[in-house]
Formats: structure tokens, sequence, C-alpha cells
């Protein structure tokens, strides 16, 4: 048996590798093969360990019950209306944050990487590093896509009335974007924390005042002026109005750029922070 | 499979055995691994300060030393996975700062920590990274079947890595360094924390590499490892390498063996010691006082120079209240070689110190 592997080792030894390129480059195919064997993990990993799907399926269902039935009654008189209002004004809130969660699962997703050793073998491997990066994003995405879907079915079962089919997917994509931004911001913290649980933590406390100090649950009119004033420069304010306005009707342009201008600043503050983390992390 | 004795100390059959890679092919035997003064600080630390290695192709290169010696950081080094404050190193003829993405191809890693995908399958795990070296397909699947029989893994295949025990996690890990076919091997102190009899299994497939053709870069703290697996030795201390040869040349530094004697009354150790000294057996290397046990510690070469100590020591009418011999630990080296112990105390000695009883 040693003899049969010492033959075909020595005579595949040049063979083994084939894409190999004399200055090291890696072709765009390699790439994304590299990229699909990493997605591949990522959703071994959710088959392995499906309740790791919990959150994604849990938390619109929960979220959308709790506020439409809670709050539902007493905030949706202040929008003029009842329950059904406020209805129209919440699945646009929570539709907006699930880009937040996508981000916040790229960063803890890093984190375990970094912490078992996984990320030293992928780094001696003569990958891009952008394909681990690539890989997650994707997992995430779809994530944050069925969690969106079963909001949708939710929202629709308590009343939320799709009206404006282009504008929904437009509220989604932009979602999207705001959460690839934050995205940065999670992944410095994935590299610097000693732990997953740190970097959820961390993140919750970042964004929960955020979260809750905007216009995503609750109209902003009937808060101290303090907090009205924090509420206006906040992002995920921009955000949440974006998407109701595309998704049920309304002003959108300005929200809409407000939101853009905020993706793109912290995409350019948080990118190379993050990166140059990424690559000097021993 | 033949085991070979762990308990033979001193003999240098295992080394002869390490040497059959050297001859491999009709190749030039060149430098697989070569580091000229290499430096990484780390703010005011000194992990590395100055590093000189070279590795021949094909051969087994044991770097020895106690933890915080600077040995992780060499191999991580090595492996593109950290950049060098300065100097110079090659992997198989690719500059490790210059040309990192080249060098990944022709080298594998197993770290000290398993670094296999636990939430994977084994199977999973190996068929993933032949996708990261771009094997087609079919030949990722081939390879992943091939290496799991190979490593005696094939059972358990479709199970999560997380349900492997230590030795099967640390195979799986050399399976996985081994799926690009590397030509240069970094084994990262590949038996720290596994118990005897995994050990021996993991030095087995080690030899079975090396039987391949691979040349293999070796970290351990422990002498019998590196006399176990390795054809030469570089010891390291500090982030600066103390002593460096091939194995036998470095056991005739050391003793191959050491002559561990406790004199019934510790007063007589110190006249014993000059006594000894002054004999002039030949070729005997310089005796050293453990006072703390106190014991006497005679390196010995040959069976001829141990007969020889045991002889005066009756001649000078010593009563003793014991006597071995010992594999001479990390610790040992390190006092033979530097006069000093290792920087960094050992928690794990007796790995090293299988006593062997001696008739007398």
């Amino acid at each position: 048996m040693s003899a049969a592997t010492t033959a075909t080792t020595t005579t595949a030894a040049v063979t083994a590798v084939t894409d190999v390129r004399a200055d090291g480059h890696i072709p765009l195919r390699s790439h994304l093969r590299h990229t699909g064997a990493l997605i591949r993990r990522n959703l071994l990993w959710i088959r392995q360990d499906p309740e790791s799907m919990f959150d994604a399926v849990l938390f619109p269902v929960v979220f959308t019950l709790l506020f439409v039935y809670v709050f539902g009654g007493s905030i949706g008189q202040s929008l003029g209306g009842g329950q059904e209002a406020y209805v129209q004004y919440i699945v646009p809130g929570l539709m907006a944050m699930m880009g937040m969660n996508m981000a916040q699962g790229v960063g803890t997703g890093f984190n375990q990487d970094f912490n078992t050793g996984v990320m030293d073998r992928f780094r001696s491997l003569p990958i891009g590093r952008g394909s681990v990066l690539f890989a997650k994003i994707s997992v995430e995405m779809m994530r944050m896509l069925i969690a969106t879907a079963i909001l949708m079915i939710v929202g629709v079962l308590v009343g939320f009335d799709i009206t404006d089919w282009p504008g929904l997917l437009a509220a989604v994509g932009l979602s999207a974007v705001f959460g690839s931004a934050l995205m940065w911001v999670f992944l410095t913290l994935g590299v610097v924390m000693k732990n997953a649980q740190s970097v959820q933590a961390m993140g919750f406390l970042v964004l929960m005042p955020l979260q809750f100090g905007s216009s995503i649950f609750a109209p902003p009119q009937s808060m101290p002026g303090w907090l009205r004033t924090f509420t206006e420069y906040n992002p995920l304010s921009a955000l949440a109005d974006a998407a109701r306005g595309l998704m049920v009707g309304g002003p959108v342009a300005h929200d809409l750029w407000m939101t853009l201008a905020w993706s793109v600043g912290i995409t350019a503050v948080m990118a190379p922070v993050a990166i140059h983390k990424f690559r000097t992390k021993t | 499979m033949s085991v070979v004795c762990r308990w033979s100390v001193g003999g240098l059959s295992v080394g002869a055995e390490s040497v059959v890679g050297m001859t491999r092919n009709d190749k030039e035997p060149g430098s697989a691994v070569s580091v000229r003064g290499l430096v990484k600080h780390y703010g005011e630390t000194k992990a590395l300060d100055g590093v000189d290695l070279e590795v021949r192709e094909g051969t087994v290169m044991g770097v020895l030393g106690p933890n915080g010696a600077g040995k992780t950081t060499l191999v991580r080094i090595l492996s593109t996975l950290l950049a060098p404050t300065a100097g110079h190193a090659t992997v198989a003829g690719y500059d490790v700062v210059r040309e990192p993405r080249q060098l990944r191809r022709v080298i594998g890693l197993t770290g000290q920590y398993a670094s296999v995908d636990e939430k994977l399958p084994g199977w999973e795990n190996l068929y993933m990274i032949g996708r990261l070296l771009d094997l087609p397909r079919k030949e990722a699947r081939a390879r992943a079947d091939e290496l799991l029989e190979r490593f005696s893994l094939t059972e358990a295949a479709r199970r999560p890595a997380a349900t492997y025990s230590g030795g099967m996690r640390r195979r799986l890990d050399l399976a996985a360094s081994m799926i690009g076919r590397p030509s240069v091997l970094f084994l990262d102190e590949p038996t720290t924390g596994l118990d005897p009899r995994t050990r021996n299994e993991v030095w087995e497939e080690v030899r079975r590499l090396v039987g391949d053709g691979v040349t293999v870069l070796l970290t351990t703290q422990y002498m019998e490892e590196a006399e176990q697996l390795a054809s030469e030795l570089t010891v390291v201390d500090r982030g600066q390498v103390i002593a460096s040869g091939r194995i036998e040349q470095l056991k005739a530094k050391v003793g191959g063996r050491t002559l561990r004697i406790r004199p019934a009354d510790p007063l007589r150790l110190r006249p014993l010691a000059e006594a000894l000294d002054a004999l002039g057996i030949t070729g005997l290397a310089t005796t050293a006082v453990d006072s703390e046990r106190g014991s006497l510690l005679v390196p010995v070469l040959s069976d001829e120079q141990l007969t020889a100590v045991v002889g005066a020591v009756t001649a000078h009418g010593i009563t003793l209240s014991a006597i071995s011999t010992e594999l001479p630990s990390l610790d040992e080296v390190f006092l033979s070689l530097t006069g000093h112990r290792a920087s960094a105390p050992q928690d794990a000695p007796a790995a090293d110190a299988h006593e062997e009883a001696v008739a007398v």
C-alpha cells in the first residue's frame, strides 16, 4: 500500500494543482470555485446545526406579532388609524432591520473561524481572502432573504397590503446595501473581539439604541425633543422611512439618498479598518 | 504496522530510518527551506531574533525548544501567516514575503491546534480543501476518499469532526495538509496534548509521509519526538538558534543517554563528580550536578563509557541509592548546550524521561 501511494505521489506532485500561474495570480474562475466551496461549507453548517436558522425564521414572526398586537393599537391611533395603520408602518420598519442581522451574522461567523484555527488553514491555502468573505456574505444574504420572505408572509397574514412589488424589491435591496455597509463594522468586531458571544453582545449594545431611537418602531413625533433630533440624524430612520416610502408609498427621494450616503460613508471609514485588522491579525 | 519501540533510548536506528527520504530521486538535494537572519518583533518582545536555518529536500528538520522559544512564530512566518520584521526566508524557492501565493501551493500546515472545521464531517473537510486547491470535483472526491482511507478515517468520514477523538482529529488535520501533495510540510507540535498511543499513530503517519519524499519541518518540545522523526535538529531558545546539526552530532554534544547516579550520601556528590571528570574516560562529556535531586548527570555515548563510569563509582567505594539512564529531556539538552535551563518551565518533563533500569 505504501509503495502504491509513493508512486502516485511522486508522479502527481507536479500536476496536482491545476490553475497555477507563475506570478501567483488567481484567475476569476478559481475565485468562483473557491467561493463556491466555501458557500457549500457554510450551508453544511446549517444542515449540521439547523437551530442556527431559528433566528432567521423566528425573528420576523416574533417581532411582527409582538409589535402589531402589543403596540399596534395605541401607536396606530397616533398614525390616524388603528392596528391596521400600524401594520403598514411596522412591516417596512422590520424589513429595514433585516440587513443588520445579516451584517451581524457575517461578523460572528468570522470570529468563529478565527478562534477555531480554520482561518489559519484558509490563509495558508492559495486562495484569495475575499473568497472567504464573499462566501459568508452570500450565505448570510440567503438567510436574510428567507427571513424577509417569512416577514412578508407573516405581514400579509396580519393584514399588510403589498401594493408595490417593485418597491418591495427595492426596499429589500436597500436594506441589503445598508447591511453590507454595517457588515464592515461587524467584521472589525469579529476580528478584534475574543469570542462570538462578545461580538453578538457588542452588536446588540450598539444596534439596540440605534434601532429603538429611530423611526423603525414608532413615529418620532411624540418623542421628546432631544430624542427626536437623534432619530432625525439616525441612519436607521432614513432606512426605515425609505423602505416605507418604497413599500407603501410616500416621499422616498430624501431618505433614499440619506441611506445611500450613510452606506457609502460607513463603508469608506470601516472597510479599510476591517481589511487592515484582517490583514494584520496573527 | 511496525511500531518502533519508544523505549529503546539512545539508539541511532531511528535516525537512520528517517534518512531514507533523502534518497528519493535523482534530483540534486537542494534546500527546501532556507532561512537567513529571520527577525520578528512584537513591540519589545523579540519572538525571533536572527534565526538561520536550512532544511534539505526530503529530510525532516526538528526544531526543538521550550514554550515561547519562537517555534510557532517561525512556522507561521514560513507558512505566510505572519510577516517577518526583518530577514529572509524561502520555501521551495519561493520568498515568503514576495511570493506568498506560489508558496502556498507547495506547502502543507498542521498547527498545534487542529485546524479542521469541526462542524463539517471529515470527508467534507477534505473535499472542501481539494476544491480550494483547484482540484476538479471528481478528483477532489477521489482524493478525499483516498486520504481518509490512508489515515484510517473512512468509517468516520460522514461524522462531524467535532465528534472525533484527539488522535483522529490530528490525523484528519494531517490528511487535510496532504491534499495538495505539498513538497514541504510544516508540523507545529503535532503531538502536543496526545496520549502516548495516539502519539505513536501520528509519528507513524509522519514517517510514511517522509517515505513519500515530503520535506518536513517539525517543531517539538520533546527530545524524544525529535529523535524519533528528525534527521537534523535545530535547538532554539528565546528566538535564537543555540545549536544545530545532524541529530547524531548533537547527541554527541549532549550525550546520547544520561546516566543519573544518586550517591546514598549526598555529600559525596561533588567529590564523585570531580573524580569522574579527573578519570579521563575517553570521550566522556562533562558531568553535571543536579543538586535538587541529589544526583549526578553523566552523558554517556557508548555502553563502554557507561560500564567505565559504573566501574569508577565502584572503585571509589561510593554507595549508590539509585542509578538509571535517561534520554535527555529538553531541559537537560539545554543544560548541556547552554549551561542554563530552558527559559520556560517544562510542565511535562516526564514524557522525555522514561527511566530504564540498569543492572549494576
